[in-house]
Order: C-alpha cells, then sequence, then structure tokens
C-alpha cells in the first residue's frame, strides 16, 4: 500500500537532504510506527507521504512515493489529500480556523469532497462517538483543551475515510486515557484496512500496537522490524530515541549482575513475565 | 518565593465550571506537578498565576502580591509561564530576539540581559540556533525557545504547561535538568504534565486533579499509591511503580536505580 525506494530529499535552499536514500514499504491494513530523535527526518517524511513535500514545500525530491496506488509527486496535492490524511504535530494549526463549531470544523473536509449532506451528518456522528467528543461539537474549536483540538483534529481526519493515515504524535497532548483510546481507534481501522503510519515518542504503545516499527536516524532508516526486538535494541540510547523505563530496568539489573532471563521487555505485560519469573 | 492557591475557584463565561475550590501552598523552591485528565482545570488553575485569569472566588498569592491586584505585566516580573503551544508565545523573526524580549521588558540592562540570554539558550541547547527564525525550527525546539523566554526573565515563579511533549529523550533530559536546577536556585517550579515517570523522576510533591478539584496531594511515592484519586483522574502510576505493585513489592521504587535495589534486595534475601 506504501512504497518508498530510495528516497532522497532536501529542503528549498538547504545545504543537506533531510532524508537520504530512505525505503520503507508498509502492506495494507497495517500500522507502522516511526520512531527517531528530534530532527531524524520524522515529520519530514510525513509530509513525503501526504505530498506536501514537495508540493507545499518545494525542494528537491529523488525516488518513487507510492501510497495508496498513486505516485505522490506526480499527483496534485488536492487529489492526494483525498487518499492520504495527515494529522499533523500541532493540533492548534491544523484547525481551518474557518469554522465556528466543531461540527463545522470536523464537516470542512467532506465539503471539499464533495460529499452529500446526510452521509456527512452520518459521519460526524460515527466519528463523534468513536473518539468521545460527541459533547463537544457545538463548541468553538478554540474553546477547547489541547487535547480536546487533538481529538477534534484526529476525527477531521477520520471522518475522510482515507486509505492512508499518516499520523505525527497524534497523542502528545493527550492524556493516557485518551492515548489508549486513539491506539485502540487506529488499531480497529487497520483490521479493516487502512494503512497507518504514526510517528510517535510512546515506545510502549507502538509495541502493544505496531506490526512494524522504524528507527529513523539522521534521515536514514536505521533500523526496522518486529516491534519488541527494535524497540529494546541497546543502540536506540545512540539514535536518541530512548526507552521505556522496562527496558531501562532489565539492563541496569543485568548490569549489576542480576539475573535477568530471556528478551528484554518493553511493555508492561513483558516486564511482569520477565520480572514476574521467581523475582 | 511562595505561592498561594486559597479556595480557588474559576467559572468561564461560557459557564463551565473548571477550578472548584483548590487550597494548595507551593514554598519556594519546591517542585510541584500538576496531573489529571484533560479538562481536570489543571492549566485553569495556572493561568492564574500570572494573572490571565482572575479567580472567580477565592484568592491566589504569589509572595505578598494577590494575583488580582496586580495586571499581567506586573506578574512578569514574578512569574515565568511556559505555555502548552509555543506558537501562542513566539512572535520574533529570530530566536535571540524571542528570548531577550522578557529580560528587556523587565528592565534588565543591556548586559545582564545578554547573559541571562546566553545562559538560558545554552541550558535548552539552543546556542547554534540564535539566528535561526523560530518557524524554521522543530516543534520540539520551538517549545525549547518558549521555555528560553521564560528562563532569561529569571522569574521567581516558574509555570511550565507540558513542557515534554513532542521532546525526544534527549529534550526530556534537558528539561529535566533545567527543573532540577531550578529548584536548586530555590526558585518555584509548578509543572503540568502528563508524563507520570517524567514527574516520579523529577518532582518533590504531586497533586491530582479531577473535576476542578484536589483529590490527592503528596510526595510521588504516596501521591502515586492512592488508588482511588488516580482512578477519578484517570491518571496511571509511573512504570516502575506500577510493576512493583504487580509484582507484588511493598515499596515505591520512581527510579530505575531504585527499581533495580528493590529487585536485588530480593533476591538476596531468597
Amino acid at each position: 500500500m506504501i512504497a518508498l525506494d530510495h528516497v532522497t530529499y532536501a529542503y528549498p535552499d538547504a545545504a543537506v537532504t533531510v532524508l537520504t536514500d530512505l525505503s520503507l514499504h508498509v502492506p495494507r491494513g497495517t500500522l507502522c510506527g516511526v520512531v527517531g530523535a528530534s530532527g531524524a527526518g520524522k515529520s519530514t517524511l510525513a509530509k513525503v507521504l501526504s505530498g506536501f513535500v514537495p508540493h507545499a514545500e518545494g525542494g528537491e525530491l529523488a525516488g518513487s512515493v507510492q501510497v495508496g496506488g498513486i505516485d505522490v509527486p506526480q499527483t496534485p496535492l488536492a487529489e492526494a489529500i483525498e487518499k492520504v490524511g495527515l494529522v499533523t504535530q500541532n493540533p492548534f494549526n491544523q484547525i481551518s480556523g474557518a469554522k465556528f463549531t466543531v461540527r463545522e470544523e470536523i464537516a470542512f473536509g467532506l465539503e471539499n469532497l464533495g460529499i452529500e449532506r446526510a452521509e456527512m451528518i452520518m459521519r460526524i456522528e460515527e466519528v463523534g462517538e468513536l473518539l468521545r467528543i460527541s459533547h463537544l461539537m457545538d463548541r468553538s474549536p478554540y474553546a477547547l483543551s489541547g487535547g480536546q483540538m487533538q481529538l477534534v483534529a484526529i476525527a477531521s481526519m477520520l471522518v475522510m475515510r482515507p486509505a492512508v493515515l499518516v499520523m505525527d504524535e497524534p497523542t502528545s497532548q493527550l492524556d493516557p486515557g485518551g492515548t489508549r483510546m486513539v491506539f485502540d481507534v487506529v488499531s480497529e481501522l487497520t483490521r479493516d484496512g487502512t494503512t497507518v503510519v504514526l510517528l510517535e515518542h510512546k515506545l510502549e504503545q507502538l509495541r502493544d500496537h505496531a506490526d512494524q516499527v522504524v528507527v529513523l536516524a539522521g534521515g536514514r532508516v536505521a533500523l526496522q522490524g518486529e516491534p519488541r526486538e527494535v524497540l529494546s535494541d541497546e543502540r536506540l540510547t545512540q539514535w536518541g530515541t530512548g526507552s521505556t523505563r522496562y527496558t531501562q530496568a532489565a539492563r541496569a539489573a543485568r548490569d549489576r549482575g542480576l539475573d535477568v532471563p530471556g528478551p528484554t521487555p518493553v511493555s508492561f505485560d513483558d516486564a511482569l513475565r520477565t520480572f514476574g519469573r521467581g523475582a | 518565593m511562595d505561592v498561594y492557591f486559597e479556595d480557588v475557584h474559576h467559572t468561564y463565561p461560557s459557564g463551565v465550571h473548571a477550578v472548584r475550590g483548590v487550597t494548595l501552598h507551593v514554598p519556594a523552591g519546591q517542585r510541584l506537578a500538576i496531573v489529571g485528565q484533560n479538562g481536570a482545570g489543571k492549566t485553569t488553575l495556572v493561568r492564574h498565576l500570572n494573572g490571565i485569569f482572575r479567580p472567580s472566588r477565592g484568592t491566589v498569592r504569589v509572595g505578598d502580591w494577590t494575583t488580582s491586584d496586580k495586571d499581567i505585566a506586573d506578574l512578569a516580573a514574578r512569574v515565568g509561564y511556559v505555555f502548552q503551544n509555543p506558537d501562542e508565545q513566539l512572535f520574533a523573526r529570530k530566536v535571540i530576539d524571542d528570548v531577550t524580549f522578557g529580560p528587556r521588558n523587565l528592565g534588565f540592562d543591556a548586559e545582564r540581559s545578554a547573559q541571562a540570554v546566553r545562559e538560558a539558550l545554552s541550558a535548552t541547547g539552543l546556542t547554534e540556533h540564535a539566528q535561526d527564525h523560530p518557524y524554521h525550527l522543530a516543534l520540539s525546539e520551538r517549545k525549547r525557545v518558549a521555555l528560553a523566554s521564560v528562563l532569561a526573565m529569571q522569574t521567581q515563579v516558574v509555570v511550565l504547561d507540558e513542557p515534554t511533549t513532542g521532546q525526544d529523550e534527549r529534550g526530556v533530559q534537558m528539561i529535566a535538568r533545567i527543573v532540577g536546577d531550578l529548584a536548586a536556585q530555590g526558585r518555584t517550579v509548578v509543572a503540568i504534565t502528563h508524563d507520570m515517570d517524567f514527574c516520579a523522576e523529577n518532582f518533590d510533591r504531586v497533586v491530582v486533579m479531577a473535576d476542578g478539584q484536589v483529590r490527592a496531594d503528596d510526595v510521588p511515592e504516596r501521591a502515586f499509591r492512592q488508588a482511588e484519586a488516580l482512578a477519578d483522574a484517570q491518571v496511571e502510576p509511573p512504570q516502575l511503580l506500577r510493576l512493583a505493585d504487580e509484582l507484588g513489592w511493598d515499596s515505591s521504587p520512581l527510579t530505575v536505580p531504585a527499581f533495580v535495589d528493590g529487585l536485588a534486595a530480593r533476591r538476596a534475601v531468597r
């Protein structure tokens, strides 16, 4: 569903490339988590997948970007947007500024797609229930807390039902309950066939939900594979993505000479198995 | 400088009663973390400290000032406030201009201001970006520019709304160091956070809020043991404390070394 091959990109007037020879394949209906330090190229990757690079940003893009059956750099942005939904990092910037209520804000994209009214109403109600924001529909988008605004930004994308969803730290403003809910919703979408790329610092959530995890470092794919293996890799520290406290605890215990058998834990459930054994 | 909330209520013009009778005394040099669900009233509460909001009932004091007697410009001399969204705060075309604005506005002379700006940029890892346009920086860096502009004002009270959001490991460590340094200098830090591990490792006191009220107020070891308050606030304990609980330990490890100590002690007994 997503096939990036040998993608290299530099922003206009930039001396160095942000992405270098990057290849990434994500099958339909799967969730690909992307981790990396700030400046590793995550947000640029999100823009490449959704067409904002190069269409809106300019610059030099080499390599092939095939998403949802379209050649993104060769497709006008307005068309690409129908296939690929991008939830940006800062929900405050994603709000259109043109609408008075949350309901109208969520309807904005649908209006542009020319969806008929009855269908629109149905879809908005559905997404409102899914993300538990039905009670906010009549509020001004600007009278929301950061977390609520983030859910509205996600809803505005989900309601368009894109085949591919690219989410740049979609839960950064959310409390743990909200974070869990968004990850559950995303998992359900992938089961229904949506392909999702999620750029995220919350490693434990990726361990539990992603089908594959990619580590970006310096604009290149540094490591790629099964979530637990990738997320417990010792080199993650050197790549600046950190590790969960469970991983750190297992490593520190081994360093102290304590016997910590089995693979290094990443999530709570992993850690229970690791430390529960006769500990 | 001490901060006092005395039976503070806040009702928005829309009728939403966001803060419902909060009383807290935060002594100088304390690192206080406020945790709770989205919409619990955390941001509304701390926005009383810099005078953006005035209490509908009750009193907020910063040192010997009552905030409702002062305007925002006066309060800026005592309270630095880092917004959750840096784009609400940044306006200049160069990082250094954004960071210099606060201290100059507070009347620092050129030399003191330049020194304060240098220190703030260095603490936030932005020295190399001093001449950059803030909008050419990543969101995580813009958040640190917003933090630097507040640090440069050298206020006695610093309020941080979700400081670690979007930061990578290095960014989080940088912010943790800043929080520790501020407290070591006797300054008061009030932070809102959803990152319980950051909270457990870097704060002296945790206030758990739900529905505009304080549900728990204690040192992290004890605050994170108050199951009912945490459930009301939909807050999960820090990773290692939760693990220790599930493993049936009676200790409360908040950090990796504390957890490993606990593990070693249990193995030794066995």
